[in-house]
């Protein structure tokens, strides 16, 4: 696993259970992570987007995490977690400028979910838009914490499709916590499991 | 200035009232007779001892004593405040946030009335320094308090939304923003309610006491505007420092949310 120019790299990673997770991903390549509940797969992702404290190196193109402010790091390393949060009244509040409309057309969405209050919103309405959310402000990497947990198995497959056309198209370079084998086994550049103290490799396509 | 003084067993007379007040809701099982009784005792005898004080503080005039005076009146006012957090800080900022926000706030606040606007001589002059102190702490007590207990809890309650915005690459000052505003919002209202209504819905305190010791309405009314002016700049300065200090405080150097520098509800 060599570190990629302008990839993400984790050296001797450790938060709570984990003690040694090194890791790279390139730019524009999916890896897979998996393990049992409580394994520290959300922590790990936390750890990489900086918002949980942690030793050990993280690098972007070779740029170290400390290396910048926080808030810098997390706009080019961004996480979406499980559960979505939103904050304000109206959908389109919690959006930079105008909402891309082909892009809402992808997700399944009409032009006019801007003005819809977000309590009107299904959990997996909500988990959509949260990645849309993510994908409009142009991060260099993404942590997906169980991106599609919360969709019909229909859902699913487009938003991975839309999710892996976004990814090759601007080369992010992408964290994917998942259980489901299937789900690994359609968008996995490679699948890493965490074991222990640290991470083994399942499998890698060529 | 003629004062009627009164006598201690007139004053007595008020005491039976409150001691009807608890006959009755005693017999109607309302349930407040204690609290009622407990609060009746405590400030007649909180009172009476503050009036020994203030009398011997008087009679010294001394700045030794004013300012012993003024620091323990800051020190149980900065008590109050940490009493009145449900989710403190850890560590001595649960006591010193609150404590320096309004040692700041309301000590210029009561110098800067003192040796500008009334000038009293000297300016240190106990019958002044004293009751403007208190009165501008116990606002800036109340608003520092309020304003504290609002950051600290509404933090805790939407850490999720406050870590997503920090997620989406927010600075921490702005994944805050609008705690931060509600809380200044909490700790200010009492006196911009307080100045909204002076003088249609409520006759303020310090005014009244004016008028009933002898001063001529129209000074009484002066000193009432500057006091209002002072009570509201120094809790809001005070709220003002509580929030961005309380705020600060509860995000480390990367702008991580950490929770685990405020101690559980009690």
């Amino acid at each position: 696993m060599e570190e990629k120019p302008g990839g993400l790299a984790l050296e001797n990673v450790a938060v709570g259970a984990l003690s040694a997770v090194s890791l790279c991903v390139a730019p524009g390549e999916v890896v897979c992570l998996s393990g049992p509940s409580g394994a520290g797969k959300s922590r790990l992702l936390r750890a990489v987007a900086d918002i949980e404290a942690h030793t050990g190196v993280i690098r972007l193109a070779g740029e170290d995490q400390t290396s910048m402010p926080a808030h810098l790091w997390r706009r080019r390393v961004m996480m979406v977690p499980a559960d979505s949060q939103w904050w304000f009244d109206s959908v389109g509040e919690h959006f930079p400028g105008v909402l891309p409309g082909d892009e809402l057309a992808a997700l399944g969405f009409g032009p006019d979910v801007d003005g819809w209050s977000v309590s009107r919103l299904s959990t997996g309405e909500r988990q959509r838009l949260a990645l849309l959310r993510a994908l409009v402000l142009k991060p260099n990497v993404l942590l997906l914490d169980e991106p599609t947990s919360n969709l019909d198995a229909e859902r699913v497959r487009t938003t991975e499709r839309w999710l892996l056309e976004r990814i090759r198209e601007r080369r992010i370079a992408v964290l994917w916590v998942a259980h489901d084998p299937e789900q690994i086994r359609r968008v996995a550049d490679r699948h890493v499991r965490l074991v222990g103290a640290g991470v083994e490799v399942v499998h890698e396509r060529d | 200035m003629n004062v009627i003084d009164l006598a201690w067993w007139k004053l007595a007379l008020t005491a039976i009232l409150v001691l009807l007040l608890a006959a009755t809701i005693y017999l109607g099982r309302l349930g407040m007779t204690r609290s009622l009784l407990i609060a009746a005792v405590r400030t007649a005898v909180q009172l009476s001892l503050i009036g020994l004080v203030l009398e011997a503080l008087f009679a010294s005039g001394s700045p030794v004593w004013v300012l012993l005076m003024a620091v323990v009146m800051l020190l149980v006012a900065g008590r109050e405040v940490m009493a009145r957090q449900n989710r403190r800080l850890r560590g001595p900022w649960a006591f010193g946030l609150g404590t320096g926000a309004m040692f700041i706030s309301s000590f210029t606040v009561t110098v800067f009335l003192l040796a500008v606007v009334i000038g009293p001589q000297p300016w240190y002059e106990p019958q002044y320094a004293i009751p403007l102190l208190g009165m501008i702490l116990g606002n800036a007590m109340t608003g520092i308090a309020l304003c504290l207990d609002r950051l600290t809890e509404t933090i805790w309650r939407q850490r999720a939304v406050i870590e997503s915005r920090l997620m989406l690459g927010q600075p921490w000052r702005e994944a805050v923003g609008d705690i931060r505003r509600d809380a200044m919002r909490s700790g200010m209202m009492p006196s911009i309610n307080a100045m909204a209504a002076a003088g249609i819905v409520s006759l303020p305190g310090m005014m009244t006491g004016q008028i009933l010791a002898g001063s001529p309405p129209g000074v009484a009314v002066k000193y009432q505007i500057m006091v209002m002016f002072a009570i509201t700049v120094g809790s809001g300065f005070g709220s003002v420092m509580a929030v961005a200090w309380g705020s600060r405080r509860l995000f480390d150097d990367r702008e991580r949310l950490r929770l685990d520098r405020l101690t559980l509800p009690r």
